[in-house]
């Protein structure tokens, strides 16, 4: 059995959530910016971009979450998520730039449905994406405004992203599809 | 899990699972649009035998907090009274292709018969004095939003026990979630073997045990004989009242209050009384169970692949 592929280690992690912080930054000068993560990883990676944004810009700037297990296009065949988050979005959205941040971008479906919440609390000024990491393989015509790592990968491949808060180490990997689910 | 019958087609694990999914839907009512998508497209039959209020707005309201598109079938004004039996009408109405059909009636196993007529999932809204799974539930919500856990809750269920399926459906589910259940009220309204399922109790002398006393509402039109000598006389024996409700005392009633019967005015006002609490939490309740049946099953559909062309 192949071992699982390393692609970012810690290291390589904080110096993208880094370099990211500075573009979302330097993207969003002059204009308001609030940072909403995608439960469950992107919510963590969220909330670390966003310490990062804030010390940069010095001042303090919304973070929200959001859930969107209620919004997905699969219920019907997927089965209803043990783990459904509640949403926390205590901003008006109406005046920020919403930088909405997960884990790893595929077929552009996750995505999709958290516009699709967001617009159930509020009109933001305008939505970007940042990804950790973007796979390919796209069904909906989106795209990223920041990315971590271009992953070029095969269907039957998986990725694995770990963060500290919730398996104990930061690291990205990539697995084929069959050993992940063994 | 495919209907809900019965609280016993649920564990304590399935309990846990749909109220922790109920407590994320508060997150719905609060906002400004209070709807999500998540049933779009699916069709929810309310089926309504008998006079209700509480349930059936709160199914509505539920199904249309998910997106569901919902039907209201109550059974006067229809072709029931016409003589059309509940087969015919769950028959005639499965023809609109319902993806659940809740169901409420006077008489006991009904939900169960039409779960066995339909391919919807079928919730059991009320079956005459059998069960209402959907109030129990939302009875562990209120409390456990109110207490925490309900491990080792002294929980009294007061009055008349017998033409209640809310008692029912509440001993058990009260039960598997690890609180002591007694039920008390006069010998009449207690049905025979009682014991065998829980504490019973005929007077209010130990009421002060109790960390929760859950009043019932006296069903008169369940009533076909004297089963009490006179309301007056069953109050002041058995009504709640600000004398014999404790401070620490936490009061529900599954409404709606005969005021002055088993619930004194006083205490329906009370700091202690989370009956409030309890209608609102049904629309929370009632969303999880209807997600939790209608989502991760794809519907039956017939095979649409037409037969192949033969030379």
């Amino acid at each position: 059995m192949p071992e699982p592929k390393i692609v970012l280690d810690e290291d390589d992690i904080r110096r993208t959530l880094v370099r990211i912080a500075h573009e979302v930054v330097e993207k969003n000068s002059g204009r308001p910016v609030a940072l909403v993560g995608i439960h469950r990883r992107g919510a963590h990676l969220a909330n670390r971009l966003h310490r990062l944004v804030c010390d940069l810009l010095d001042e303090e700037v919304p973070l929200g979450d959001i859930d969107i297990a209620f919004y997905r296009d699969d219920l019907n065949t997927r089965g209803p998520d043990p783990h459904v988050n509640a949403s926390n979005l205590d901003f008006r959205m109406e005046d920020y730039t919403v930088v909405l941040v997960d884990d790893v971008l595929y077929t552009g479906r996750t995505v999709r449905a958290a516009i699709e919440a967001l617009f159930d609390y509020g009109r933001p000024a305008r939505i970007q994406l940042a990804v950790l990491a973007d796979r390919g393989h796209r069904e909906l015509p989106l795209r990223p405004d920041y990315v971590g790592k271009n992953l070029p990968t095969a269907r039957s491949e998986r990725v694995n992203v770990r963060v500290r808060e919730l398996d104990g180490a930061d690291v990205v990997t990539i697995t084929e599809l069959e050993e992940a689910f063994a | 899990m495919r209907h809900l019958l019965s609280i016993e087609d649920l564990d304590r694990e399935a309990i846990e699972r749909i109220l922790d999914r109920a407590k994320t839907f508060t997150d719905v009512s609060e906002r400004e649009i209070k709807k999500v998508p998540a049933l779009r497209g699916r069709r929810v039959l309310n089926l309504f035998y008998e006079a209700s209020t509480r349930t059936r707005s709160s199914f509505e309201l539920a199904a249309k907090s998910l997106s569901a598109d919902v039907i209201n079938f109550a059974a006067s004004g229809s072709a029931v009274d016409k003589g059309e039996s509940l087969k015919d009408t769950v028959q005639t109405l499965s023809a609109y292709r319902p993806d659940l059909i809740c169901i409420r009636t006077p008489f006991v196993g009904a939900a169960q018969l039409v779960a066995g007529w339909t391919t919807a999932s079928v919730v059991n809204a009320g079956d005459g004095k059998h069960e209402h799974p959907t109030q129990a539930l939302l009875d562990v919500y209120t409390l456990r939003e109110r207490v925490g856990r309900l491990e080792g809750l002294n929980i009294w269920i007061v009055g008349d026990i017998t033409h209640s399926r809310v008692a029912r459906s509440c001993i058990l589910a009260f039960q598997t979630m690890g609180a002591k259940v007694t039920v008390a009220g006069p010998p009449t309204l207690i049905p025979r073997g009682m014991e065998a399922m829980c504490d019973v109790a005929y007077d209010l002398d130990r009421l002060n045990e109790a960390d929760v006393v859950y009043a019932l509402r006296m069903q008169h039109e369940r009533m076909t004989d004297s089963f009490v000598p006179s309301l007056r006389e069953y109050a002041s024996v058995y009504q709640i009242d600000g004398r014999r409700l404790g401070p620490r005392q936490v009061l529900m009633h599954p409404g709606p209050v005969n005021r002055g019967v088993e619930l004194a005015a006083e205490v329906i006002d009370s700091p202690q009384a989370v009956i409030g609490q309890q209608v609102e939490a049904g629309v929370v309740v009632r969303m999880a169970v209807l997600y939790e049946l209608l989502t991760g099953r794809a519907n039956p559909k017939p095979a649409l692949t037409p037969a192949p062309l033969t030379a």
